[in-house]
């Protein structure tokens, strides 16, 4: 268990208050223009050192990241956007950084801006985050007015402007070139990888996309170094994460907690426990509803990091850990996920658009009992033709909680759907072979 | 050059093209909906996936640029999986009522679908219906057959630059629409018929009229404007079914303007089918012969100074020159013109009616200044390509006066003819922009040809671009946008009289000169009859049949083979698709077979030998014109005066639009006219 004194969000439950000056006693901006001193280079070999991995849901190294911008500002300013349109469902970490924690994020905007070279940082805030938005526009206001950013933030010689957008409430805005289009104004739909944002971003301007908890954890890893938070965690999944679990839990919770912690420690120790004892446990989604579930057999010895659970074919994500326990439908949970994901997919590319609806369908009726015993296979194929095939990751994250349940709950879909198939074939047939000709061998 | 291997075949491309085209390069046809080349990428149909070698996924080929050393397969069989998988899922919801949908025949995802797709479709759930949405007169919508490949929406914003189109709702609820249920604000907005890969968007004049594959195609020349659209005329029969656009990079790339493809109808109404002679103000049927032998008879008994010709807007080249060689030659006389309004024409050198930087310079200017011109609708395709070049390198652009909108933002002065006497004497800051510009283009309207100032406009304005060496073999500024297909041709083949630029035969006519007026396809002409006896001969019963007093009827565009001469001086030529209704006749021949009534002897023996004889006159003319050195006209006067931008009735600018009822359609949807279930 992480000890007390190397949490970095002192304020995750807003006991010791949010304002300046609460912050300031907790360590926030005590030495920030000595950090910034230090140089560019210093922070991004600081931060790489760290091996800390982007928060938002896809564990890219920061400090790669940071790196991939311009070295030099051309003609185009650079800018830096702050990723705070969560939206993954089970995940609700960023929520308690914006509202409690509102300065460790400005520090760290401060500190990222520089090290890119932005004077804009832009803080996308979904917009149904409108009372923390709020409190961090309340946070930045203080900011502004203790001069830690502007002109000549904390005295650093760095002008930085902070401004927050709220989007409209559109999951696929939190993907990050979504993001940029909604900023600019337009619809929210990613754009085509390459160019990557980096070099054209916001306004076609290189544009670093963090996520909160990201920029949240960077000025502690700079004044505590890089080689403490390197030293929690293991080796390439390092330093404290902030979980959310949720779901049938006795007290569902958000917890700072170093990475590969045991998924049970979490449960037991932080949650209070699965509803009606850990046998009761079903199944267990690790990272937000875009990541395969769990079942309960692994669960037993699951670490959480990004690795260790990439090896069970489910991943880190965001780290909002839903537990489900045996009084839950697992079939029918997975189609309610499907349902959010048809919901939400922004209907630019066609697996997606199409393919999103109709496995939400399909997972409708084997809830029901009503699908035939060769769809579950169909279904299979047709999450294969949407992950990978899209503009986004969107495909991968609409498709996975349903390969998730394929790989693991195949036998309780069999069980509910023995319809026979509507064509009965004895030969399992490949489906790319052109039936019809098959059709008149067996006529 | 980068080496990169396609299906394992070395092929070397160009820098900065993408994977798609190296493909292409390569031979390799790669299947697609949303691409296309005049478009921007929108990378969202996802059939073009390709795999590239230590890619884990495969890779939209439209999107992704082609690299050094990449290793690109098209043909394994997860590229195959991909594709089918892609075209699954765009058949899943799409309705396959191929049966009685308009797209069929020519449509991209039946054609790919037979080829990428697989026959049977593991889609059980219920298909997903989209409403109809309504974008006016020209365009039928059937959304639920929509893939959204977003071209149409591309289209709107890009060319047309009408950002009128554009989807609605998001994932499977996404609709493309016009927002406003309206007719798009544009020209050019049939386009999107022709780009729409499915039978969501069709022509709706045209719906259910025929199958792509019963239609004879002829490639040809649009005479609706003077810009020498390429086109191609699908014809049933008889008649003209639609017309579609031809790719020429040089003049109108892949679009047609709305009323080059949809006046056609008008080939079928309002037609001249037999020869007419008005008896006591009505008219009545007869023959060739009668009309004829009273033409002769009247031409016989007038000095050949009191007859006058006048050729019309559509008129073909080479009866523009029969026409003037029966003037000369049968009757000799010398009063012919082409212009049927009070322009100046300074017809000295070729340069001076021409637009000299042609349609591809456009995109080259680095300054664009027009004078009394509204390109939108004079010329919409021209506009559509000064649009291009706007985007491409933020060409500033300064109109005389204030045009409203033209699908691109421009200065505008307040069309004081004081204005143009600044600019020339170095005190606007117009001077300026012209004298800095590496290639500028000024670029005149036929309204500022029109005003009482036009020679002082013209001339000044071409002595201080001359003085300033922005006339010159490389790039020549000086620009003229002509309105009519035959505009150009008629000046070429020396169809005007005048000595200093204005319309002597006009002002002659109107002061009651002539008494035979021999009208050649002209229904522009604002004449006051008095005692004139005149002669029609045209395609269709519009306004100069109705003055007549004899009707030849001769053939429209569509039905003989003749050049055209386009503003930037290329000459084309428009090809035969269909023939003449009934007694009429191609227009040559008219007049061929006039003047051997009247001399007994043909002008020609056939048409090869009219072609070729004009011909012969225009590489003359131009030849002569090339050693030609222009003479500045100095100390010209002006009139202080506004210079007045005619308004323009694009969709009723000529007879065939006039007796089209889609283009009725076009105007009322613009007008916003409420159908009163009157109309018949």
């Amino acid at each position: 268990m992480l000890k007390d004194e190397d949490r970095i969000f002192q304020n995750l439950y807003n006991d010791r208050g949010s304002d300046v000056d609460s912050s300031k006693k907790r360590g926030d901006w005590t030495n920030t223009k000595d950090l910034i001193e230090k140089g560019r280079d210093w922070i991004i070999n600081e931060v790489k050192e760290s091996e800390l991995r982007g928060r938002g849901g896809a564990g890219f190294p920061t400090g790669l990241k940071w790196s991939f911008a311009p070295k030099e500002v051309g003609s185009r300013p650079h800018y830096l956007v702050i990723n705070a349109d969560e939206s993954e469902p089970g995940t609700c970490k960023d929520r308690d950084i914006l509202r409690f924690e509102p300065h460790k994020l400005i520090e760290g905007c401060l500190i990222a801006s520089y090290a890119v070279q932005a004077h804009i940082c832009y803080i996308y805030i979904r917009g149904e985050y409108f009372i923390d938005g709020e409190k961090l526009q309340a946070a930045i206001d203080e900011a502004y007015e203790k001069k830690l950013i502007g002109k000549n933030a904390a005295s650093t010689g760095w002008n930085l402007d902070i401004y927050i957008h709220y989007g409209a409430g559109a999951y696929i805005c939190g993907e990050e070139t979504a993001l940029l289009e909604s900023i600019e104004g337009k619809k929210g739909q990613p754009r085509l990888k390459p160019p990557f944002p980096a070099l054209i971003g916001l306004y076609g301007c290189p544009t670093i996309i963090n996520n909160v908890e990201t920029i949240a954890v960077i000025p502690t890893i700079l004044r505590r170094g890089g080689k403490w938070f390197a030293s929690l965690g293991r080796e390439k999944n390092t330093g404290t994460k902030i979980f959310c679990i949720s779901g049938n839990v006795n007290n569902p919770c958000n917890v700072e907690e170093e990475m590969n912690i045991s998924l049970k420690e979490l449960i037991e120790v932080h949650a209070g426990g699965v509803i009606g004892g850990w046998e009761n446990l079903q199944a267990v989604i690790p990272g937000g509803s875009s990541m395969p579930l769990i079942p309960k057999e692994k669960c037993e010895t699951l670490t959480m990091d990004f690795d260790s659970l990439m090896a069970e074919k489910s991943g880190l994500g965001t780290a909002g850990i839903v537990v489900i326990n045996k009084d839950q439908d697992i079939i029918k949970c997975m189609a309610r996920i499907a349902r959010f994901y048809k919901h939400e997919s922004c209907g630019q590319c066609t697996p997606c658009r199409e393919g999103s609806g109709w496995m939400w369908r399909m997972l409708e009726r084997m809830a029901k009992g009503e699908a035939s015993r060769d769809e579950i296979n169909m279904l299979g194929d047709v999450t294969n033709q949407i992950a990978g095939h899209t503009i986004c990751a969107f495909g991968e994250g609409s498709s996975w909680p349903v390969q998730g349940l394929l790989r693991h709950f195949k036998k309780e879909i069999e069980k509910r759907n023995n319809l026979n198939p509507i064509f009965d074939k004895d030969k399992n047939i490949p489906y790319l072979v052109d039936q019809h000709l098959l059709d008149k061998k067996d006529a | 050059m980068l080496k990169l291997k396609v299906n394992e075949i070395d092929v070397e491309v160009e820098e900065g093209l993408t994977v798609l085209q190296a493909c292409e390069k390569a031979g390799i046809e790669i299947p697609r909906f949303c691409y296309h080349e005049k478009l921007s990428i929108a990378g969202n149909c996802r059939m073009c996936l390709v795999e590239i070698e230590k890619s884990p996924k495969p890779v939209a080929s439209c999107a992704m640029p082609a690299t050094e050393g990449m290793n690109i397969k098209t043909n394994t069989e997860f590229v195959e999986k991909a594709r089918k998988g892609v075209m699954e899922f765009l058949l899943a919801n799409h309705p396959l009522d191929c049966p009685v949908c308009d797209q069929g025949g020519e449509c991209d995802l039946q054609d790919q679908s037979m080829f990428y797709g697989v026959d049977k479709s593991r889609y059980k759930e219920n298909k997903r219906e989209v409403s109809e949405k309504n974008m006016g007169p020209l365009i039928k919508t059937q959304m639920t057959r929509c893939i959204h490949c977003t071209r149409c929406v591309r289209f709107a914003t890009e060319i047309a630059g009408v950002p009128e189109i554009g989807a609605i709702g998001r994932g499977e609820e996404m609709q493309i629409t016009t927002y406003l249920e309206q007719s798009m604000e544009s020209e050019l907005s049939a386009n999107v018929v022709d780009l729409c890969p499915v039978g969501a968007l069709t022509s709706k004049p045209y719906v259910f009229e025929a199958r792509p594959w019963e239609l004879k195609k002829t490639e040809s020349i649009d005479v609706m404007d003077a810009v020498g659209t390429n086109i191609r005329v699908d014809t049933y029969g008889w008649e003209v079914k639609r017309i579609l656009p031809r790719i020429n990079e040089d003049i109108n790339e892949e679009w047609i303007s709305d009323k080059t493809r949809y006046a056609c109808d008008g080939l079928l109404n309002q037609r001249l089918d037999t020869p007419y002679i008005k008896y006591n103000g009505k008219f009545e049927k007869a023959s060739w012969n009668e009309v004829f032998n009273i033409i002769k008879s009247k031409l016989k008994n007038v000095d050949k100074d009191k007859i006058c010709g006048i050729a019309g807007d559509l008129v073909n080249m080479e009866t523009l020159y029969i026409f003037k060689e029966f003037f000369n030659k049968t009757l000799g006389s010398y009063n012919i013109e082409s212009r049927t309004d009070h322009s100046y024409l300074n017809p000295e050198k070729r340069e001076n009616y021409l637009f000299n930087s042609k349609i591809n310079g456009i995109e080259e200017a680095d300054f664009i200044f027009m004078v009394g011109s509204n390109p939108r609708y004079e010329a919409t395709i021209l506009n559509a390509r000064i649009r291009k070049a706007y985007l491409q390198n933020k060409t500033k652009i300064v109109s005389f006066n204030n045009i409203g909108e033209l699908t691109y933002p421009y200065e505008s002065l307040d069309g004081d003819i004081e204005n143009i006497k600044k600019i020339i004497e170095n005190n606007h800051e117009i001077s300026n922009m012209i004298k800095n510009a590496k290639k500028p283009l000024i670029i005149f309207g036929q309204s500022s040809l029109k005003s009482e100032s036009a020679k002082y406009i013209f001339e000044s304005i071409k002595t201080f671009l001359e003085k300033n060496e922005k006339i010159s073999k490389e790039w020549n500024s000086l620009n003229i946008i002509s309105k009519n297909a035959s505009t150009v041709g008629s000046f070429d083949l020396g169809v005007y009289k005048t000595e200093d630029g204005s319309n002597e035969v006009l002002k002659n006519l109107e002061n009651h000169v002539f008494e035979i007026v021999y009208l050649l396809g002209v229904d522009n002409l604002k004449l006051e009859k008095k005692n004139e006896f005149i002669i029609y001969q045209g395609s269709h019963g519009d306004k100069g049949a109705e003055i007549a007093d004899i009707i030849l009827p001769g053939a429209a565009y569509t039905e003989q083979n003749g050049y055209f001469t386009n503003l930037e001086g290329k000459l084309q030529k428009a090809y035969k698709a269909s023939y003449p209704p009934e007694e009429a006749k191609e227009d040559w021949l008219i007049i061929n077979e006039l003047a051997e009534v009247m001399n007994h002897r043909k002008l020609f023996n056939d048409k090869d030998e009219l072609d070729s004889s004009m011909l012969n006159q225009i590489n003359l003319f131009i030849e002569k014109n090339n050693s030609i050195k222009s003479s500045n006209l100095e100390n010209l006067e002006f009139k202080q005066e506004i210079l007045k931008i005619d308004i323009e009735d694009y969709y009723y600018s000529n007879a065939i639009a006039r007796a089209s009822k889609t283009m009725l359609e076009c105007k009322n949807a613009k007008i916003n006219l409420k159908l009163t279930g009157t109309e018949g």
